[in-house]
């Protein structure tokens, strides 16, 4: 289901109905990945069928691996990127935790590797549907991590990711996150761009003076201990610091050359938010039943919006409590635990709450726990978050309130 | 399946033939006698400048390789415990890329990947086992000194049956704590991987300048090749540095480390003990880590190793035994 589009000059050479992973493979093309190493687990796996269809095509020129495990495939690229090549993994769920070791490694090696997470639900009990503590584990290892919502996005951020890893003011990997099935297996019409177009915007992997190679001869990573521990952390945080600034050029960057409209709001979008009150804010597609949800409740009269964070690493601090702070009270919806933490809340509360402490006056914040192990999150299910966050408006104790939504209790 | 580029190297017939340069040189922190070191510096020297390494967790990262005084003049990473298999990969298939593309010049690069017992015998083996099946030039080289020799002396799955280590201490309930046998790596990357078309064992004093030979067979023959070395080592072993070499004879002419090279599929001793063993009481009994064992248990390991080069088919490599059936 393809066909071209007439007008000419245009960075978009066609559209095709493609699912989020199968766009995500369509960026890989276009990012001219020289090294992929590939593992099943359901449901990012799906990348690597298209990728490997794609190859054998004749459309990309890789070395594509079929590696022994994840732990393998995520030493497999960053081995690849260390040599100077631009590489591309994935997983899911407990595959991407079987690989956590390497995961760490690749952050502290600074390699700018690219992960396609598609988010499933940790075993056991076993469940292919979305949680987002799969991706969550890395939030602190010196990672990007961003979630898409759509095909289109998901294609997009191949070439925006690998763009902002590499700068050699980044240089640290990319998790690129999508909800597992919602997003993963969910077709839309996807504008593909031009071959020439993402040259243009993405240039060639250049890893300089920390190639290894024989002409450049150099160890790396030996035994440092306490003597340079801190310091070698104090560069992965430097780096991590810069990367909001990266992010928000390669967004202008590429608005300029495809005409998309990323750089206005870089980190976190926003929806019908003008004059509202009462807002939600989550991660993923979780966006979709939240935004009927908006307009249904505005029909109503109600002043409700919903804020879509697209980047958690780095965390978006100053932007988003400059926009949360403008509300009466903020709901926030985890699609992931956090077992035994503050309030027993989720990861997205805490750290939401953390971002909006500093603020002079700040929205009451109350927590919602919904979705888990791919659970359907209904337009109704949205509309009583909303209630719920409504009531903590002034309310004694309202703050602070921990809610699991469509569970049976 | 791609037909890999060969390298050309000069076979080493006599000491003089070793070059002289070093390419792994001062700066490692390793004991006194250490031959897993002595390991490192032929494998290096062997393959020679056009040569990338990783090295995986292990006494040979801990103790090899300081910030500032790295030992390595060529090229070196570290890696994960598990993974000299996928960093051999990685490095292979970047390079081999790259070169496709032109964004690096064509020539052959040699890609070494070592990793001691613990990650080579026993966490790393799925991994290896994934790099012996690929069409990559690339060499895996364990380093076997029978411990997690950097953690303090724990057993491995390559750990010699009744050795004392701090995970095997002798009781006076157990006199033998390490009951397993030691496992049959060089074996059973031979026999599992029918495409792979070198892997041999070696000692790195025993007998002189054959490791070098080998780490040259297998960066010429083309795609993946294995070696797994013999590397006594006085502090988990227990006998003084000056022994090292000794022992490591002593290991072989024993028949407890069978030495041979299997070269597409064909098995050649390096050192045949089918023909002339000494008793392995002469090897034992020269290392603190068996001072607990009695005559019943060096009569075991005896045993244990005669059926080795007596029963086995394929002696020294492959434990299968007796005619085949014919239903």
């Amino acid at each position: 289901m393809t066909h071209t589009l007439t007008a000419t000059g245009n960075a978009y050479v066609s559209e095709e109905l493609l699912t989020g992973c199968q766009a995500v493979a369509q960026g890989v093309r276009l990012a001219d990945v020289d090294v992929i190493a590939a593992y099943p687990i359901r449901p990012y796996t799906e990348v690597m069928d298209l990728i490997s269809k794609i190859i054998a095509d004749g459309r990309l020129t890789a070395e594509y691996i079929i590696a022994d495990s994840e732990h393998g495939q995520f030493e497999i690229v960053k081995h690849a990127s260390s040599v100077g090549a631009r590489a591309f993994a994935g997983s899911s769920g407990t595959g991407w935790l079987y690989g956590f070791e390497a995961l760490a490694v690749t952050a502290t090696d600074r390699l700018p590797v690219l992960f396609l997470v598609g988010n499933r639900a940790l075993d056991d009990p076993g469940a292919f549907g979305v949680e987002h503590n799969d991706a969550l584990a890395v939030r602190d290892l010196g990672w990007l991590l961003c979630w898409v919502t759509t095909p289109q996005e998901a294609l997009e951020h191949v070439l925006i990711g690998y763009r902002v890893a590499e700068d050699r003011r980044v240089q640290m990997p990319m998790a690129l996150a999508m909800d597992g099935a919602f997003l993963t297996h969910s077709q839309h019409i996807v504008r593909i761009p031009s071959v020439e177009a993402a040259r243009k915007f993405l240039p060639p992997y250049d890893l300089g003076d920390r190639r290894l190679h024989p002409d450049n001869p150099i160890s790396i990573a030996p035994q440092v201990n306490e003597d340079w521990v801190m310091e070698i952390r104090r560069q992965n945080w430097e780096a991590a610091r810069r990367a909001p600034q990266v992010i928000a050029e390669a967004y202008r960057e590429f608005d300029a050359i495809f005409g998309t409209d990323y750089a206005s709001s870089p980190f976190f979008t926003e929806f019908m938010t003008e004059d509202a009150e009462v807002v939600l804010v989550g991660l993923g597609t979780v966006a979709a039943p939240a935004r009927t949800a908006v307009r249904r409740l505005r029909e109503k009269g109600e002043r409700v919006g919903y804020v879509g964070l697209r980047w958690f690493r780095p965390f978006p601090t100053v932007p988003l409590r400059e926009c949360l702070r403008r509300f009466q009270a903020v709901g926030v919806i985890d699609r992931d635990f956090a077992h035994g933490s503050p309030d027993d809340g989720g990861i997205l509360l805490h750290e939401i709450r953390s971002c909006l402490y500093p603020a002079a006056e700040r929205p009451a914040v109350v927590n919602f726990i919904i979705g888990l192990g791919g659970r359907d999150i209904s337009i109704a299910d949205c509309q009583r978050m909303f209630d719920l966050t409504r009531q903590a408006v002034g309310a004694a104790g309202g703050d602070g309130l921990v809610r699991w939504i469509g569970v049976r209790e | 399946m791609v037909t890999p580029e060969q390298n050309q190297y000069e076979p080493i017939k006599s000491v003089h033939q070793v070059p002289l340069e070093e390419f792994y040189s001062s700066g490692h922190r390793t004991c006194q006698g250490c031959e897993s070191a002595l390991t490192m510096r032929h494998l290096a020297k062997a393959a020679g400048p056009r040569t990338v390494v990783t090295g995986s967790t292990g006494c040979m990262y801990v103790a090899n390789t300081s910030y500032m005084t790295t030992p390595w003049i060529i090229p070196w990473m570290h890696t994960q415990l598990g993974a000299a298999g996928a960093s051999a990969l990685g490095m292979s298939a970047g390079l081999r890329a790259l070169m496709r593309k032109g964004r690096l010049a064509e020539e052959r690069i040699n890609v070494i990947a070592f990793c001691g017992d613990l990650g080579g015998g026993d966490m790393g083996l799925s991994g290896i086992s994934s790099a012996l099946q690929s069409n990559y030039n690339l060499l895996i080289i364990l380093y076997d000194n029978e411990s997690a020799a950097n953690t303090d002396i724990q057993a491995t799955g390559l750990t010699t049956y009744g050795a004392q280590t701090t995970f095997t201490p002798p009781g006076s309930a157990q006199r033998i704590m390490q009951r397993r046998w030691k496992k049959n790596v060089a074996g059973m990357m031979a026999v599992g991987h029918p495409t792979c078309r070198y892997v041999a064992t070696a000692c790195a004093t025993y007998p002189p300048m054959d490791l070098m030979n080998k780490v040259r067979k297998a960066l010429s023959v083309g795609g993946p090749a294995f070696i797994h070395t013999f590397c006594p080592c006085p502090k988990g072993w227990d006998y003084h540095p000056r022994y090292s070499h000794e022992i490591g004879e002593l290991g072989v002419r024993s028949g407890i480390f069978p030495l041979y090279e299997v070269v597409e599929g064909q098995v050649r001793y390096t050192y045949d003990a089918r023909k002339r063993r000494i008793p392995v009481r002469e090897y034992l009994t020269k290392q603190g880590r068996f001072a607990h064992l009695v005559d019943e248990d060096m009569d075991h390991i005896q045993q244990m190793v005669d059926e080795m080069w007596e029963k086995w088919e394929v002696p020294g490599v492959a434990p299968f035994k007796g005619p085949l059936s014919e239903a």
